[in-house]
């Protein structure tokens, strides 16, 4: 077996019997489903509470208005003067009182309505209250003005407007968020497992020189070859803790949802609006989309930017633990990791969403320690192919020039005892 | 004599810094080296050279009249002076890890290992985790390990640190051992006594410069001074000791002895015979001691040390 396969052998066997990572990867999906049913729970938990409002009505116009529903209940106190309902309403402990004064005109009326509660009212509560009155004065005034409330109703138009392509293709209003979801998830997902298994790596490398292994290792194997071993050891990890995860979350959550008959995904906007409609066509266009997105040139170029992006950053993070003694003295390396990781992220969901193909979201998928995350994030929207293959080969050159210097650092690094490295230092070392 | 390993040359700086400065020495094939020094000398960094964990900036490294390579890699045995192990790794998967490394097939390590885990009788040892074991017995992992691909050239930097008096000597039979059946050895330490013991070839680098280098006896032979170390009963001591002082340098000797002798080092001239010396002190009293005053690794190590400073 040659000295690279035995390495990533060894590496991947490492980490996996590790036990804090079986731990992490077992309790992890645990955890998260646990509280993602805990949420949701008590969601409806919150939701089953009944509001109890009692109301004064002056003007005895609402009297009819006010039906129980599943969240409020009403209870008329209109037979009682103010402060007898105040006291009545405190004394029961209801959720408050609705006044409604007499007032002579609507418009005087609609600023007269008072709530009286000792804690703050329930916003949903309030607002179907400021609902009911408010289309009770406003068909009112619709009446004496003369209007017909049906021919108002009837005269109410419906815009739908359909999106069309140049070449005829039906598309969805959802489509821009599904590319969203689609690309966001993909960068984001590439952000967790650089951050996660970068610093594995990284805590590997320590390891090695703080047992004072290192010297013995590398007399039997070149220190590039110790540094790829590493990275593609805690990468295959990775990979198979990430589909633990994926494999145990999904399975937990469905027994979760089944058990607790909860639905743990909170309504998203695309969902509610498109469904709110009943608009089967919306719906239908929706998987169209879904189905018409460059699903191939998405997953290659996924694992193009995935493979590119990791191998960038875990390069840096072993170099930065080769040069470092202990995981404390790493902090002070950790900004150029995060902060283009951090920018990746920012511009992804702010400039790509809001505008896919602008100069910034261009810029940043071109550079090539954002561009795995930000490119990932475009391409759902469509990124001609020239630039896409610039940013590859941008990418596969700055890996083959960050994987030398990182070598540079690392071989000089990992005999290195008790020196406290500065930029300095480590620039120092490459030329060694 | 062939020689296994010639380093020619050799230049290494770090920066500013130069490490290793126009170092060349010839290791014999069949010798056990000493490769000494003050800490800081640059015996690391000469050593490391060999291992090819370095490059030499200038300069370089033979082995076997073949200019290294990686294949050299597979010939060399090394146990650093900064050596360790994966402290959550089982003894016995660790040990098979590094032999592959050095290009053994799984099961000729697992062989070679069982007949080394068995010679140190270490074999419950097997399915420990190297955290669990004291440090002695940690260094008797590796150095199973240094030696089992059968490498021509053995490079130990500190062997016996660590290792409490008997485990030292095991260690010590077995290089000999390995010497003994062919293999040569490269051994750097700080402990004159080791080297007296067990070199008989030695290299002195100091400040990344080396000063001296050969035999161990023809150094000794060398530094030698036609001097003797004398015992003499006599009743008067005083008479004579100034009588001895008028013809030779005479200097005062301390060796335990159980009645009274006189005790001194008498130095001759380089071309007088000790035989002379011999006579004229036989007539002057019983002769209980003489021998010649050979220097040891130690005084030579410090003399040119101190003499190059």
């Amino acid at each position: 077996m040659s000295n690279l396969k035995l390495i990533i052998k060894r590496e991947f066997i490492a980490r996996v019997r590790n036990k804090t990572f079986v731990v992490m990867t077992f309790l992890s999906p645990l955890i998260v489903v646990g509280m993602i049913s805990l949420i949701a729970w008590l969601t409806t938990l919150n939701n089953d509470e009944i509001h109890k409002v009692a109301f004064l009505d002056e003007t005895g116009l609402f009297t009819s208005d006010f039906k129980d529903s599943d969240k409020v209940d009403y209870i008329d106190y209109s037979a009682l003067p103010l402060n007898d309902a105040k006291d009545s309403v405190v004394i029961k402990q209801l959720n408050g009182l609705l006044y409604i004064p007499k007032k002579n005109t609507n418009r005087e009326l609609a600023t007269a309505i008072q709530f009286y509660a000792d804690e703050s009212p329930n916003i949903s509560a309030l607002n179907k209250i400021e609902k009911i009155i408010g289309d009770k004065l406003t068909n009112q005034n619709f009446t004496e003005k003369g209007l017909d409330l049906s021919m108002i109703e009837n005269a109410k138009a419906k815009v739908n407007i359909q999106i069309e392509n140049f070449s005829g293709e039906k598309t969805s209003k959802m489509s821009s968020y599904v590319k969203m979801v689609f690309g966001g998830a993909a960068g984001y997902f590439l952000m967790m497992f650089i951050i996660i298994y970068g610093n594995m790596v990284m805590r590997s490398v320590i390891e090695e020189k703080s047992n004072r292994i290192i010297e013995i290792i590398i007399s039997s194997v070149k220190p590039l070859q110790l540094m790829m071993g590493k990275i593609l050891g805690t990468s295959f990890a990775g990979i198979l803790q990430f589909l633990v995860w994926v494999i145990l979350g999904g399975v937990l959550l469905t027994i979760a949802t089944s058990i607790f008959g909860i639905d743990p995904q909170p309504v998203g906007m695309d969902q509610s609006l498109a469904l709110q409609e009943g608009n089967h066509e919306e719906i239908q266009l929706l998987l169209q989309d879904i189905m018409k997105l460059p699903l191939g040139t998405l997953i290659f170029s996924f694992f193009i930017y995935f493979i590119g992006g990791y191998f960038l950053y875990s390069s840096i993070y072993a170099a930065i633990g080769a040069a470092v003694d202990s995981e404390t003295d790493s902090q002070q390396f950790m900004l150029p990791i995060i902060l283009p990781l951090m920018l990746g992220i920012y511009v992804g969901f702010f400039s790509v969403i809001e505008n896919p193909h602008g100069t910034v979201s261009m810029v940043f998928s071109m550079i090539p320690l954002t561009s795995p995350i930000v490119m990932l994030m475009r391409i759902p929207f469509g990124v001609p192919w020239w630039e896409v293959l610039i940013s590859i080969l941008l990418l596969i050159g700055s890996i083959i020039f960050i994987i030398w210097l990182a070598g540079k650092i690392y071989r000089v690094g990992i005999l290195m005892y008790g020196k406290k490295p500065s930029y300095k230092e480590l620039f120092k070392w490459i030329k060694y | 004599m062939t020689n296994l390993l010639e380093v020619r040359q050799a230049t290494k700086r770090f920066g500013t810094f130069t490490a290793l400065e126009d170092v060349s020495i010839q290791v014999p094939k069949g010798s056990i080296f000493g490769l000494l020094g003050p800490n800081g000398a640059g015996k690391t960094t000469l050593i490391r050279i060999i291992n090819q964990i370095t490059l030499p900036d200038e300069g370089s490294v033979y082995l076997d009249n073949e200019l290294l390579n990686p294949k050299h890699i597979r010939d060399i045995g090394y146990l650093p002076e900064e050596r360790g192990l994966y402290k959550s790794m089982k003894v016995g998967e660790q040990a098979l890890y590094l032999a592959q490394l050095k290009g053994l097939s799984k099961t000729e390590a697992k062989e070679r290992l069982k007949f080394w885990f068995d010679k140190f009788e270490i074999t419950h040892w097997w399915n420990k985790k190297i955290q669990e074991l004291s440090k002695g017995m940690a260094q008797k992992v590796q150095f199973i390990v240094t030696i089992l691909h059968r490498p021509k050239l053995l490079i130990f930097d500190e062997p016996f640190s660590g290792f409490d008096p008997i485990n030292a000597n095991v260690i010590k039979d077995e290089i000999l051992q390995l010497r003994d059946e062919g293999a040569t050895v490269i051994f750097s330490t700080h402990r004159m006594e080791s080297v007296e013991e067990l070199c008989d070839h030695i290299a002195l680098i100091n400040k990344s410069k080396k000063i001296l280098e050969g035999e161990v006896t023809e150094i000794k032979r060398m530094y030698k001074s036609n001097t003797f170390e004398v015992g003499l009963l006599t009743d008067d001591h005083d008479t004579i000791y100034r009588s001895l002082k008028e013809k030779f340098i005479v200097t005062p000797a301390d060796f335990k002895v159980i009645d009274d002798q006189l005790k001194m080092k008498i130095t001759l001239d380089d071309n007088a015979s000790s035989n002379e010396l011999l006579q004229y002190l036989s007539g002057r009293g019983q002769v209980m001691r003489f021998n010649e005053v050979i220097p040891g690794v130690n005084e030579i190590f410090i003399k040119t040390i101190t003499e190059n400073e």
